[in-house]
């Protein structure tokens, strides 16, 4: 249920606008991994490129591989929408679709693209996604209201369980706490602790202490300048980023320095 | 410190911030002073209610300017003037409007009887009308075949534009990148805004006139011709709300792997949806009340055709035109005035309760967002 | 092992490649049907100016037939916009700043349904209740301003005349230009108006200071649309004017708009009459496509500016 990640030297382009250079990663399946760094370094944009969300955008395009289990994601013949279904993504703002009830926001990935599934396993899977993302026992009184109707940090996670629903091999997750209170904040590091025994997660996070508790390993990225590309500076084993770092800037942004 | 700056000015008695101004009473007394005065102007020339109105109304204008002025300096003045200039806009507006609102349900609700509804004008003549005013029977003949012209010529109207009107939108929203070809829709889009409808009438009479042999007129080829006025609205208005739905939904269900034509059609579309079906209603009611271009496409009959595809029609809009430019006896008028108010009435609900639907909808369907 | 990544359904990109394809075909239809407007009125109009001059309506020639009606539609906008933009303006300014709140919002209302009234409601209006009030002040314009050519008597004893239906037309396009200037004047930014009123300025001031070069772009495309709706209006002018010739009274019968024009004679048109007709309409159609062109033109040179985008 989780495969790792690879990628070989990857260039993302914005148009003309190189927005991330020559970024090379291995990230471990059952794993934590997260990626800090200034505004604007292109962790976010990076994070994208792993599942391709960033064709998205009009003018973006990449070069070079990203591996799954050793298969291209980029490679000839590859539907960026297969890519999607098996490496899920959670937002920074929670967007749970404001025309279905919760129970229809889980099976979402499931009912959109029309697989016939029985009403039984259907409930089994909204049951076992919600008590996944850790919003079984909230919600499941009223399964039927609109997901918009929730806080915030239970819009999140249903955010989560209707990621998990489509059961991916590897779950990115775009500052999913950004938009958050202290309280959800915990409840979402909770989660992606538990999340970690059966799913690679991948993790782009503004906030240094999250990335301390959170991750396994820690990627840090950084640009040169305005106009620069991104590049990754450093990536380790989370401790070393935090105590130890090979590199002058990665010291300073941990310690707070800038950024 | 805040007790200080109070105590300064009490020893002047006059309060500083209150100099200059004019009573409250001042501007009733320029008011009645004016009526007066107007009411003497008016009398001069004839008394007239709506002279003595006139007459009072720019004296109160003019005469409040003055004693602002006189009073309160230059600045206030100017605000005194533009802000009556602005009630009596307001006042000016409302005349007329109101007049055509009254004239509609005094003429038209003794009209308003089931057999104006349920009856056509078949076998109507002049000396039906002849004989009603003389005997004082009610009037005879309705507007039903008008009715069903309406809602048949409509229908198909609607039938037309909406799968366009709203692919368009789709297309240009979600699926062109700025290009040529969309710059393209959409500033042709904006011409057929402002296509005359009349010659949007003259289009379709050419068109299948050309098809068809001159002068094919049917409910279908007037229905064609408001197309052409409904599609642009329903494009503009469904653009509207696609556009508003927040981009984060679609990346969501991308995100879950799912097509961007189910996206379209699961996700982006339902969440829109209340403004579109608003937008469409908004633009029935637009069309609905045409007549230009029925005149020159459907024609007119006094009897019933259910055949939008063969045959002429008659819908409530040309109804009221034929009966009112040519009564049908031209010797006694009313019971045809009495039916075209009817009519007009009838059509002015329908719009109206269109109007309405549009609203509701609009607040009903919303998606609840929010907490 | 079979690569997880390539195998997928090709029903679901067909799926996508159908959709789209449908929705730019309903685009191009769009397009297409613009074109066939302009290629059928063309090869309609066509016989008329290839006929002998003598065969038109008048009998000597398209051009000779259509300059009148032309100034006609130009004359019935123009008192239409010269009645309807300064009221609009005050009324839109009288609910987006003058009004209490509650009583703002359902004059919207009504101004929106006013607007979608139907135009054979005001021309039914117009023609039994406004002309014939309009005969008084009619023939004591005739008597006192008389050597004004507008006013040049004897007035019409119908009241069925030019300025009639220009006062019919202001009132049809009242609601519009109210309807949109309001939305602009509402979207003024409040941070500009207050600071303008902290400054000491008068209600007046503050509009003219903030409202007005906010929404300069907007206004004109209001009062652009409501020429174009008043140049295209053909029930109200056909119901309340009896037309006729070209003249420079407003208060006599006579002139005629090309709308109306149509409106009238086509039921019982055929042939060349037809096509002269039809040619009348491909000009009414060039004329309000320079109008709305001409509006876009200044919106577009205006909206640096105001900030209204």
């Amino acid at each position: 249920m989780s495969k790792r990640i690879d990628v070989n030297d990857l260039n993302v382009y914005y148009g003309n606008f190189r927005a991330v250079e020559g970024v090379n990663i291995n990230i471990e399946a059952r794993s934590v991994t997260a990626f800090i760094g200034p505004s604007g370094c292109g962790k976010s944009t990076f994070l994208r490129t792993l599942n391709r969300m960033h064709e998205v955008l009009p003018g973006a395009r990449v070069e070079g591989e990203v591996l799954l289990d050793g298969e291209n994601l980029y490679g000839p013949g590859v539907d960026p929408v297969t890519v999607r279904s098996q490496i899920g993504m959670v937002f920074q703002r929670p967007n749970p679709f404001p025309t279905m009830s919760i129970r229809d926001n889980v099976l979402a990935g499931v009912k959109l693209n029309n697989k016939r599934i029985s009403k039984s396993d259907a409930d089994a899977l909204v049951e076992k996604s919600l008590t996944g993302a850790n919003l079984w026992n909230e919600v499941k009184d009223r399964l039927d209201k609109p997901g918009s109707g929730l806080s915030g940090g239970q819009q999140q996670r249903l955010c989560i369980a209707r990621a998990i629903a489509v059961s991916p091999q590897v779950i990115l997750m775009d500052e999913p706490c950004s938009a958050l209170d202290p309280i959800s904040t915990l409840a979402i590091e909770d989660l992606i602790e538990e999340l970690k025994t059966e799913y690679t997660v991948v993790i782009v996070t503004h906030n240094m202490q999250q990335a301390a508790r959170v991750s396994d390993k820690t990627a840090f990225f950084n640009i040169a300048g305005t106009g620069k590309p991104g590049k990754l500076i450093e990536y380790n084993d989370t401790p070393t980023i935090f105590n130890n770092p090979s590199e002058k800037s990665t010291e300073d942004y941990v310690s707070g320095r800038f950024g | 410190m805040s007790q200080t700056a109070t105590r300064t000015p009490s020893p002047l008695r006059k309060n500083t911030l209150t100099k200059n101004q004019l009573p409250k009473w001042a501007i009733w007394a320029v008011l009645a002073g004016s009526l007066v005065l107007g009411a003497a102007v008016s009398s001069l020339i004839g008394f007239h209610v709506v002279g003595w109105a006139l007459f009072s109304a720019v004296i109160f204008v003019i005469a409040g300017f003055l004693v602002t002025l006189s009073v309160e300096g230059e600045r206030k003045a100017k605000d005194r003037f533009a802000s009556n200039m602005i009630y009596a806009a307001f006042i000016v507006a409302l005349v007329p409007l109101v007049s055509v609102i009254w004239t509609v349900l005094e003429k038209g609700l003794p009209g308003m009887t089931s057999n104006f509804l349920f009856t056509s004008m078949n076998g109507m003549t002049g000396v039906v009308d002849n004989e009603t005013v003389e005997n004082g029977t009610p009037v005879l003949g309705g507007a039903y075949h008008g009715i069903v012209g309406t809602v048949l010529i409509t229908f198909w109207a609607t039938v037309i534009s909406v799968p366009v009107g709203l692919l368009t939108a789709v297309y240009l929203v979600e699926y062109s990148r700025g290009g040529p070809l969309s710059r393209g829709i959409t500033f042709f889009v904006d011409v057929m805004t402002g296509i005359p409808s009349i010659v949007a009438g003259l289009f379709a009479a050419a068109l299948f006139g050309l098809i068809f042999g001159p002068s094919t007129r049917t409910g279908f080829v007037a229905a064609v011709a408001l197309s052409v006025l409904m599609i642009p609205v329903v494009v503009r208005s469904t653009e509207e709300m696609l556009k508003i739905v927040p981009n984060e939904l679609r990346e969501a269900s991308y995100a879950l792997g799912v097509r961007k034509w189910r996206t379209i059609i699961k996700v982006v579309v339902p969440t829109a949806i209340s403004g579109i079906a608003s937008g469409v209603t908004l633009a029935i009611a637009r069309v609905i009340g045409e007549t230009a271009p029925l005149l020159v496409t459907a024609g007119f009959v006094n009897s019933i055709n259910f055949n939008a595809f063969a045959g002429w029609m008659t819908t409530l809009p040309t109804f009221i035109y034929r009966q009112l430019m040519n009564p049908t006896s031209p010797t006694n008028i009313d019971p045809s005035a009495q039916r075209a108010w009817a009519a007009a009435l009838l059509l002015i609900l329908i719009v109206m309760l269109l109007n309405l639907i549009a609203r509701v909808i609009a607040r009903l369907f919303a998606p609840k967002t929010g907490r | 092992m079979s690569n997880t990544l390539t195998e997928s359904g090709s029903r679901g990109r067909a799926g996508d490649k159908v959709f789209s394809g449908i929705a730019l075909f309903a685009g191009c239809l769009i397009l297409f049907v613009l074109f066939c407007v302009a290629v059928f009125l063309l090869w309609q109009a066509l016989p008329t100016f290839t006929a002998d001059p003598a065969e038109i309506t008048g009998g000597s020639g398209f051009w000779t037939y259509i300059w009148p009606i032309v100034i006609g539609t130009l004359i019935a906008a123009a008192i239409a916009l010269l009645i309807a933009t300064p009221i609009s303006i005050g009324v839109a300014l009288f609910i987006s700043h003058y009004a209490p709140r509650k009583l703002s919002q359902g004059l919207g209302y009504v101004i929106d349904l006013l607007a979608a009234i139907p135009s054979v409601v005001y021309g039914a209006w117009g023609m039994t209740v406004l002309a014939p009030a309009l005969v008084g002040p009619y023939v004591w314009l005739a008597e006192n301003a008389g050597w004004i050519p507008i006013f040049a008597g004897p007035a019409s004893q119908t009241g069925k005349t030019m300025l009639t239906a220009g006062i019919v037309l202001s009132v049809m396009v009242l609601p519009i230009i109210t309807s949109l200037s309001r939305e602009i004047f509402l979207q003024t930014p409040k941070l500009h108006e207050e600071a303008a009123l902290a400054m000491g300025a008068t209600r007046w001031e503050m509009i003219r200071m903030t409202v007005f070069p906010f929404a300069r772009a907007g206004i004109i495309s209001a009062i652009m649309l409501g020429l174009g709706r008043a140049l295209g209006e053909t029930m109200a002018v056909a119901m309340v004017l009896s037309g006729g010739g070209l003249i420079a009274s407003l208060i006599k019968s006579g002139n005629q708009t090309i709308a109306a024009e149509i409106a009238l004679n086509f039921p019982e048109a055929f042939g060349l009459r037809l096509a002269e007709l039809i040619a009348a309409g491909l000009v009414l159609f060039v004329i309000t496509l320079a109008v709305n062109m001409v509006a876009r033109w200044i919106v577009s040179r205006h909206k640096e500016f105001s900030g209204a985008n």
